[in-house]
């Protein structure tokens, strides 16, 4: 069955194909039914081929089905890599795809576009299996920038909507200066190892890592600075709140559960790579931890109800990054995971409510929704509770192993920790204010809207990532607690070399501190939830009087800092006075110039040429005897060369 | 090389100055049927140099070829009234000058 894995991603494509050619012809149910199935049959092939793996000797399987470069000196193939990390990646991927496709089935029932929305969700699974599943880098970039183009697709699929149209645009450029550095990596890493075949590049790693020093740290950097772009960190994090312009299950599947995390997945699958670049590695943690707290500061003061989320999946995936960045591969990874499910669930619950307040998403026009849409509530709450990090549910477990990861690890730091540890406790605060805001209290909407529960192909994939939220983390319950750690044992045989190369042999620290720091981790969750209560539910007055009294941080943190328009007012507008600098001077003038100047001299010439046919006939025969007289005189001067010169 | 009844040089001088005439004649003269008649009187230089070689070198080539010249000349002698009787129709005079019309 492994050697058939190359096929997994080929389903949603064959749906983007059907469904692009066909869909306008088909018909709503045909569509839901091609686009649901195709994803559906990549997640069974994915669920066997897991379980194939479990058995195979050495867990790893390569399989390369075609020849796509093979130029001296150089060869790439359609290469494919299945070993513990693409199946979890790839079962993420297609499951998480799967419910959210079904919820699109109900979300996007009323839109006319519902052909072209399902074609672009497809076609961005394809891309996305492709990437979890490339056996090399170059492959890996195929996936990387197809995902990119799929999100700028379905950002913009309102694209009749401006704020839409140049969102997209936003997201796309900000990845593309991402790639940018990712293509430099791609480029250094065949220049110095002869291969971009992953397990080639690995192997050698240590070997060329002794001869490179400084290169090495470029390359790590460079990367990351490719997982920036796709997954939203300082200093490329800026596309991702304006993405909330997409439709909401857009927002769900690829900005929260599968493309922001295309960059966790790269930096853990180079983990061999970074473990020999201990100062790119480090820069991974630090800036996955300022992320993480620079983003759920915004969080705070967002009415948004897409964009608290937004900014929260920007912060947790600092998180995964600060995971990376200690070593704690497998951690980054399980939050990964459990992540996906929370955040779907949180977003395909946000959309279940805009559906009902016919497409109001503000949340002081919220309120008092959890006795009209029951299911969504406490699908909602659940995911809530997740994300705040309160056990036994999943995202406690995978944030509170990142917490300890960063405090114990020997490359982890206690400043580090606390940065995590604050940003829990505004997490758990963010989060349960939406929740407040928007299902508790007395409704603060017109009386003429009427929320009701969502169909069940809305209410059906919520219930399922919310079972996900609360079991999900159980796989990787720790042995602090009595588990068995099999995620991390799972996922071991991967970061292998990372972990010799880092010394992260078992740990040997005592279990006390663990449990402390667990407690620790869970009393600022209760304490975050405590406060939003007594914010959003008791005394709502006292939010006021605060925000009244810090006028100043307030206005800070509600315009983001105003890093866009720093962006806007350091790089852009220079880099666009230069292009039409440029453009006036090269494009208008040289090119249009010699363009133009060679039509006008030929029409000069002609004018010229013009005078000599005035239409008098003595003029006429004049230059017609003029005529005779050259060419015989030429004739005869030529003649005589030959016979005489 | 046959002997010519007078030195070479004169058929030549004649043939040329003929030439001459009838290329200032076509340049110069304002009527139309003088123009064509400085037309014949060109192709009648050519015909006498053609004559004069014909004859020095023993070569019949050039005699029949005089024939076809003058045959010639005589169908385009006579389009070229037709074209000059149209002229006249039109404009009822038959002065070159008068034909200016292709301009640019």
């Amino acid at each position: 069955m492994l050697d058939l894995v190359w096929t997994i991603p080929l389903w949603p494509l064959l749906g983007f194909l059907l469904n692009g050619f066909f869909g306008r012809r088909w018909g709503k149910s045909t569509t839901d039914f091609v686009a649901c199935a195709t994803v559906f049959i990549s997640f069974v092939l994915s669920v066997a081929a897991f379980f194939a793996l479990l058995g195979f000797p050495g867990r790893q399987f390569q399989v390369m089905p075609f020849e796509w470069i093979g130029v001296q000196g150089f060869s790439a193939a359609f290469g494919f890599l299945f070993d513990p990390l693409s199946a979890v990646m790839a079962l993420v991927v297609s499951g998480v795809s799967f419910l959210i496709h079904v919820y699109s089935t109900g979300y996007m029932s009323h839109d006319p576009d519902q052909p072209r929305y399902f074609a672009f969700l497809n076609l961005f699974v394809f891309f996305m299996l492709t990437l979890v599943l490339a056996g090399n880098f170059l492959l890996l970039y195929v996936g990387w920038e197809g995902v990119g183009l799929c999100s700028y697709l379905l950002i913009g699929f309102w694209f009749r909507r401006p704020s839409a149209a140049k969102a997209g645009m936003k997201a796309f450029i900000v990845n593309r200066i991402g790639d940018f550095g990712f293509a430099i990596a791609i480029f250094l890493i065949f220049k110095h190892f002869g291969t971009v075949n992953y397990l080639e590049v690995f192997q050698r790693a240590p070997v060329v890592a002794a001869t490179l020093g400084g290169t090495m740290t470029a390359i790590g950097l460079l990367l990351f600075l490719g997982a920036t772009g796709k997954s939203a960190q300082i200093p490329l994090y800026v596309w991702l709140p304006d993405a909330m312009e997409g439709p909401t299950p857009v927002s769900a599947l690829i900005h929260a559960a599968t493309m922001v995390t295309a960059g966790v997945y790269m930096v853990a699958r180079c983990s061999t790579l970074f473990a020999l670049a201990p100062a790119a590695l480090m820069t991974v943690a630090i800036i996955g931890a300022a992320t993480a707290l620079f983003a759920a500061t915004m969080a705070l003061v967002q009415n948004d109800i897409k964009k608290v989320l937004a900014y929260s999946t920007i912060s947790q995936l600092g998180y995964m990054f600060l995971a990376l960045g200690v070593g704690a591969f497998a951690s980054g990874i399980f939050h990964l995971m459990t992540h996906a499910f929370f955040k779907a669930l949180l977003f395909l619950g946000a959309g279940s409510v805009i559906h009902a307040m016919h497409d109001e998403q503000d949340l002081r026009k919220m309120g008092g929704l959890k006795n009209q849409m029951p299911t969504t509530y406490w699908t909602f709450l659940v995911a809530a509770l997740a994300i705040a990090g309160v056990p036994p549910l999943a995202g406690f477990v995978s944030k509170d192993e990142i917490l300890w990861k960063s405090f114990s690890s020997p490359i982890g730091h206690w400043l580090l920790w606390a940065v995590g540890a604050l940003t829990a406790l505004l997490t758990a605060f963010y989060m349960f204010r939406l929740v407040f805001l928007a299902f508790h209290g007395e409704p603060r909407y017109a009386h003429d809207v009427h929320p009701h529960e969502s169909p069940r192909s809305i209410a059906l994939p919520l219930t399922i990532l919310g079972v996900l939220s609360i079991v999900g983390g159980w796989i990787g319950w720790p042995t602090a607690l009595g588990g068995g750690a099999w995620f991390e044992q799972f996922l071991a045989p991967v970061f292998a070399h990372a972990n010799e190369t880092l010394g992260l042999e078992a740990e040997q620290a005592s279990h006390a501190l663990e449990y402390g720091l667990m407690v620790l981790s869970v009393v600022l969750a209760l304490a975050g939830i405590a406060w939003a209560y007594r914010w959003y539910v008791k005394s709502p007055a006292a939010a006021e009087s605060v925000k009244a009294r810090f006028p100043g941080i307030y206005k800070l943190l509600a315009n983001k800092y105003w890093v866009d328009e720093a962006y806007d007012a350091v790089i852009i507008r220079p880099f666009v006075s230069l292009c039409t600098a440029v453009y006036r001077y090269f494009d208008l003038g040289i090119v249009d110039g010699a363009a133009n100047g060679l039509a006008s001299a030929a029409q000069s010439t002609a004018a010229e040429g013009v005078k000599l046919s005035t239409g008098r006939f003595r003029w006429g025969i004049v230059t017609f005897m003029l005529g005779c007289v050259i060419a015989v005189g030429w004739a005869i001067w030529v003649f005589t060369q030959g016979k005489m010169g | 090389m046959t002997q010519l009844p007078v030195p070479l040089e004169n058929y030549l001088i004649l043939a040329g100055i003929l030439f001459v005439l009838g290329v200032v004649g076509v340049i110069v003269r304002r009527n139309a049927i003088i123009i064509l008649m400085s037309v014949e009187l060109m192709l009648n230089a050519s015909n006498l140099l053609l004559l004069v070689f014909a004859r020095i070198y023993n070569d019949i080539g050039g005699q029949a070829m005089v024939f076809f010249v003058l045959t010639v000349a005589a169908a385009e002698a006579a389009v070229g009234l037709a074209i000059l009787v149209s002229v006249y129709r039109r404009k009822g005079s038959i002065n070159v000058d008068g034909l200016n019309v292709l301009k640019g």
